[in-house]
């Protein structure tokens, strides 16, 4: 499972995960901020069939996988994240909602926008990646949620 | 009715998304891994940055894929731009001041909730965890909040 060979493998898996997720999220438009905002402003509804396909996929695989299979095919065990509900995930949301308004970015549009050579959002880019800095610097080490949960 | 909420069609957008869900259920049937997309960002910086918090072990394991997973973020949008835009130049009208601002609230509040769209959005939805679908639906709340407000109040 760690020769060199399942680790190219997974990396390769990986990669491959990712042009997917990043192909799909520039073909249905969420890479451009005016189509998130549109969303928000009411006027197209599109952004829900876009979360609503990916969650109804990801829902099945999350659920059926770890039944049909004793492990990844590359690896020993699926990782599960548990999310807890908590003053720092309700501000954070809040915070994360208010930004995302005002902007129509969010981490995985910011990222692959990098691809569709829309230079306008690296600001977003580097926004985020600045936002993420000063969380870490400012948060507590042993916050609740430094529990390892991969 | 179908014109009214998706003026400028439906399909590209249940495609992508089915795309985007195949992305997330690929990553996780082959590594077993679980593909949020804003950790990247804290994880990314455990490189350079000492502090005890970003030296983490759940940023420092998961720092090499969550870089192979953007750059495969990136490869699949140059594809999409290459092969079906053409290449077309893309941009956006919104002011840079506001993507700098609205970013740095994204990345804060990812961070400090611990998850974003894809994060409690798609992979906490998938795995029917309550407290992503409660964090879901703050931040759509005031995302149509601060939306609407900024369309309002700036110029």
């Amino acid at each position: 499972m760690n020769s060199a060979r399942t680790r190219l493998l997974r990396g390769l898996s990986t990669l491959l995960a990712g042009l997917l997720f990043g192909f799909g999220l520039s073909v249905s438009g969420m890479v451009h901020p005016e189509v998130v905002l549109g969303f928000l402003h009411g006027a197209d509804f599109g952004l829900m069939l876009v979360m609503g396909g990916a969650v109804l996929v990801v829902l099945l695989a999350y659920q059926l996988l770890p039944r049909w299979l004793s492990r990844p095919v590359l690896d020993h065990h699926f990782h599960t994240h548990q999310s807890r509900w908590n003053r720092d995930t309700a501000l954070g949301a809040a915070l994360f909602g208010i930004g995302w308004g005002l902007c129509g970015v969010c981490p995985g549009p910011a990222i692959a926008a990098l691809g569709t050579g829309n230079w306008d959002l690296l600001w977003a880019l580097a926004g985020i990646a600045l936002g993420a800095l000063v969380q870490g610097l400012r948060a507590r080490t042993t916050n609740e949620q430094a529990k390892p949960t991969i | 009715m179908i014109e009214f909420l998706f003026p400028m069609g439906w399909q590209h957008y249940l495609l992508g998304g089915l795309c985007v869900g195949c992305g997330t259920a690929l990553l996780f049937a082959l590594t077993g891994r679980i593909g949020g997309m804003s950790t990247v960002f804290s994880s990314t910086w455990s490189w350079v940055v000492r502090r005890p918090f970003f030296q983490q072990p759940r940023f420092v394991t998961s720092r090499g894929w969550r870089l192979v997973y953007a750059l495969g973020l990136i490869l699949g949008a140059l594809l999409w731009w290459l092969g079906i835009a053409g290449g077309a130049p893309q941009a956006t009208a919104i002011p840079a001041w506001q993507l700098l601002l609205g970013g740095f609230f994204v990345g804060y509040g990812a961070r400090l909730s611990n998850g974003c769209t894809s994060g409690h959005g798609i992979c906490g939805l998938g795995s029917l965890q309550w407290p992503s679908l409660l964090a879901v639906l703050t931040f759509m709340a005031t995302a149509f909040l601060s939306a609407n407000l900024a369309v309002r109040w700036l110029p």
